[in-house]
């Protein structure tokens, strides 16, 4: 089973958590992204995640050898990240991190979807019923009223 | 040389294309290649300001030099999650 998935269907959390199954681990921390159906007060219809397939995935596994390098505890690492047409209250991530013991697996995880907001190269577009726009959260939509 | 250009989200909703091949001179830099599309594509100049680029799944810099059939990726701000 793949660690580091970018994939067209709908995730199952279980199902994620079951990929670290291992008679070593006594902790799983789980952390799901899922699609909110309104952004400060506009309501959003669904999301459309795209992601570069290829180096999404590669990017999601860097994710993990630099959580393990950071807390050696961490035995294995899990993301899983939704592309397509995503309604509200579905999963558009799950991340799942275990250990032996539970200490690190919190702050491991934490890390885990901080940086995959931060460089994996996903994009998500909210549709509203008046339009949409590609949103990034390193970039306001103001600050590209001048983009050159 | 060749160069295939792959474009994603916004940029690649503006100009109807998610792929584009190029042929520019050796030697050229992603910098050069970013100037090239501007021109022959007015309408991605509104996504270049913040783009980051990646060549063969690596980001790389501006400087960066390219090569006879790299995959140059145009990577606007991601927002993943």
């Amino acid at each position: 089973m793949k660690l580091y998935e970018i994939t067209p269907d709908p995730i199952s959390t279980d199902d994620v958590v079951a990929r670290l199954a291992n008679p070593a681990v006594g902790a799983i921390a789980t952390f799901v992204g899922v699609v909110r159906g309104e952004t400060d007060g506009k309501e959003t219809l669904y999301l459309e995640y795209e992601a570069y397939p290829e180096m999404a995935e590669a990017t999601l596994a860097r994710i993990g050898d630099e959580i393990h390098e950071r807390w050696p505890s961490i035995r294995e690492v899990a993301i899983v990240h939704r592309v397509g047409r995503l309604e509200i209250g579905e999963a558009a991530t799950v991340i799942a991190v275990s250990a032996a013991h539970r200490s690190e697996v919190f702050d491991a995880l934490r890390y885990a979807i901080d940086r995959l907001k931060e460089i994996a190269p996903i994009w998500k577009k909210e549709v509203w019923a008046d339009g949409g726009e590609w949103k990034s959260e390193a970039i306001k939509a103001s600050d590209t009223d001048f983009a050159n | 040389m060749e160069i295939r250009v792959r474009l994603f989200a916004a940029p690649r909703e503006a100009l109807g294309k998610s792929e584009i091949e190029v042929s520019l001179p050796d030697g050229v830099t992603v910098a050069d290649l970013i100037e090239h599309l501007k021109t022959a594509h007015p309408i991605l100049r509104a996504y270049t300001r913040f783009l980051s680029v990646a060549v063969n799944r690596a980001y790389v810099g501006w400087e960066t030099e390219l090569h006879d059939g790299d995959e140059v990726a145009c990577l606007p701000p991601v927002g993943g999650g």
